[in-house]
């Protein structure tokens, strides 16, 4: 028996309304991720891309079908326990960046160790280092308004990281940012994947983007259209 | 996990200092404004209620005519003899002081003031509820003789002698020089606003003689030991008057007899209308406050509840959601509520001393006043952050 891959989604469907305004968003999904992959999801608007992200962020439950991260049911966990999965395992970021507003990057970063229980020297030392891991030394008593697109993804990065999580997040997180820029941004997640080994999920519609992944699988209508490895990245 | 949420909720205060601020401010209005009015109207109940005992609690006045007040309308004045027959043949009566009055200038030394000359017995003083702060009352030799002495109000003292001790000197009142031997206690104004200390009392026998020129009283004082007694001695007065004036069974009274009460009843009922309108104004500001509480929250909705997506994003509970926007509505009402109560007792000591009235703290307003201002702030911040937090962290990041 082999170890259970990190993540696995086995007829996963999504739907939303009921009768004449019934929508199926996902129409049964498989999927399996492995620990330290870089995965690029593609596709149209309204492919589903998006849903299939917020069901394996743990934000969203799947009408049907099976989701098991590390081995662990998820789609069978109330919200508190979906919450705690969040809490341990994963980090978020995405395309508005969603920072508290009025809130310095150091205290932004320092939020979900907050809620992990960290004691504050250690927290500080942390939400430290992973500012300065994105490269925003010097920058952690500035607010969001304070600064750029680029620099508060950054931010949002570095919260996403600092917990140390299995798996990083990104939906469509260079949605917001000019082209050199965005290629700043993926050539932070490309650098966290390869040295942290963690594992990077990543919504996107632009190729440019996707390129840097290890793994594109191409979403069409609510199903896998195409799941291949990336000639470049491999 | 306390300790965590406590801190997430000071930060989210000092970060939205506007908005704490505003709250804050709605919590301060409502407790200060309602502990204020309720106050104020405390000290102006207690204020008339004082003034009324400094009139003499269970006096009966008996004053020739159907009126009250200067003209009797052709009836005829009392004598000294009727008190005396009063003292003898009512016992209840504790104090009897007969009273002939007459408006008139005193002079001492460059100062001259003009003022009423009250002429009585020792029993004024009682019965009126005055007390020496200087000097003696009259001795017998001087009230049967008519003696040129007086006891002073707090009013002529300052108007003719200033700060100094008036006890031993001599003023002047029309032709003759007259002893001061005691100075009254000031009493402050009348219920009806006059000045109670602008007085001179002189014994009865002497304003009879040297100032009335005549043997009439105008008035008699008669102060009851026990106040279930009033009515009863008031009766007792009236048929003793009746039968002393010679007056037929069948003809109306041609004296009237007065007791404090009916004048207290009539201003306490002024008072208590002026409580229920100071309330009334004080329930409409606490609404306002709470109104204001209402909106700012509303209006921060939208905010909060993408922040409220954010912290579930990254892993908080619910519960600890909840726990801190609990917090910091808790935090702010109660700032609120301090702030308000400390507002509310400078206002009120600082008002109460500007009209005059006594400064009386009432705990139980106090504690209304705070309780139910922090009820509104909290529940305010904390239900709509109750619907944000029971949302699905997708929606309430998404919300607009």
């Amino acid at each position: 028996m082999t170890a259970s891959p990190l993540i696995r989604l086995t007829g996963i469907t999504k739907i939303y309304g009921q009768g004449q305004a019934l929508f199926q968003a996902l129409k049964g999904i498989e999927l399996t991720v492995e620990a330290g992959d870089f995965v690029a999801i593609m596709g149209p608007s309204g492919s589903g891309k998006s849903t299939a992200m917020n069901i394996l962020g743990c934000l969203d439950t799947p009408s049907e079908g099976s989701y098991q991260f590390q081995g662990v049911a998820v789609e069978t966990m109330d919200r508190n326990q979906r919450a705690l999965v969040r809490r341990h395992f994963l980090g978020f970021v995405f395309q508005g960046f969603n920072l508290l507003a009025r809130t310095t990057a150091l205290e932004n970063v320092e939020l979900p160790l907050i809620y992990r229980g960290q004691k504050a020297v250690l927290r500080h030392a942390a939400a430290r280092a992973a500012l300065e891991q994105v490269g925003l030394k010097g920058w952690e008593q500035h607010t969001p308004a304070e600064l750029s697109g680029g620099q508060q993804q950054r931010v949002a990065i570095a919260r996403a990281i600092v917990t140390r999580p299995a798996v990083l997040l990104a939906d469509e997180p260079t949605g917001n940012l000019d082209t050199k820029t965005s290629e700043e941004i993926m050539e932070l997640l490309c650098t966290l994947n390869r040295e942290q080994g963690i594992t990077v999920l990543m919504v996107t519609h632009e190729p440019d983007m996707a390129r840097y992944a290890k793994r594109i699988v191409r979403f069409v209508d609510g199903q896998v259209e195409s799941d291949h490895a990336n000639g470049r990245a491999a | 996990m306390l300790w965590n949420t406590l801190l997430l909720a000071v930060r989210a205060i000092r970060r939205n200092l506007m908005r704490s601020f505003l709250t804050i401010l709605g919590v301060v209005i409502g407790v200060a404004a309602v502990i204020t009015m309720v106050t104020l109207g405390n000290g102006a109940t207690r204020s008339v209620s004082d003034q009324i005992a400094s009139m003499g609690s269970n006096l009966i006045m008996v004053v020739p005519g159907q009126r009250f007040g200067p003209g009797s309308g052709g009836a005829a004045n009392f004598k000294n003899a009727d008190a005396q027959a009063i003292r003898s043949q009512i016992p209840s009566a504790e104090w009897v002081a007969p009273m002939s009055s007459k408006s008139a200038t005193a002079v001492y030394q460059a100062n001259n003031w003009s003022t009423v000359i009250y002429g009585s017995n020792n029993d004024y003083f009682p019965a009126g509820n005055w007390e020496l702060a200087a000097g003696r009352d009259f001795a017998d030799n001087e009230e049967r003789s008519g003696k040129a002495v007086c006891v002073i109000g707090e009013t002529v003292r300052e108007k003719l002698f200033g700060r100094q001790n008036p006890v031993g000197s001599q003023i002047r009142i029309k032709q003759f020089s007259c002893e001061v031997i005691g100075l009254l206690k000031s009493k402050g104004q009348s219920a009806m606003g006059h000045d109670q200390d602008d007085v001179v009392v002189m014994p009865l026998r002497t304003v009879q003689r040297r100032l009335a020129g005549s043997q009439d009283v105008n008035r008699l004082m008669v102060s009851v030991r026990d106040s279930a007694a009033i009515d009863a001695v008031k009766k007792q007065l009236s048929l003793l008057m009746r039968e002393r004036r010679a007056i037929g069974e069948n003809e109306d009274d041609d004296f009237r007899v007065m007791d404090t009460r009916q004048i207290a009843e009539a201003l306490t009922s002024t008072t208590k209308i002026l409580t229920l309108l100071l309330g009334a104004v004080a329930a409409v500001s606490l609404l306002v406050g709470g109104i204001g509480i209402m909106n700012i929250m509303l209006v921060s909705v939208t905010e909060r509840t993408r922040e409220i997506g954010i912290r579930l994003a990254i892993g908080a509970l619910e519960r600890e959601v909840l726990l801190q926007f609990l917090i910091e509505a808790v935090v702010l009402s109660s700032i609120g509520g301090v702030t308000g109560l400390v507002l509310a007792m400078v206002a009120s000591i600082a008002l109460s001393s500007l009209m005059g009235i006594p400064y009386l703290f009432d705990p139980g307003i106090n504690l209304l006043a705070f309780l139910f201002s922090a009820a509104i702030g909290v529940l305010f911040g904390f239900f709509p952050a109750r619907r944000a937090a029971r949302l699905n962290p997708i929606d309430a990041l998404r919300h607009e």
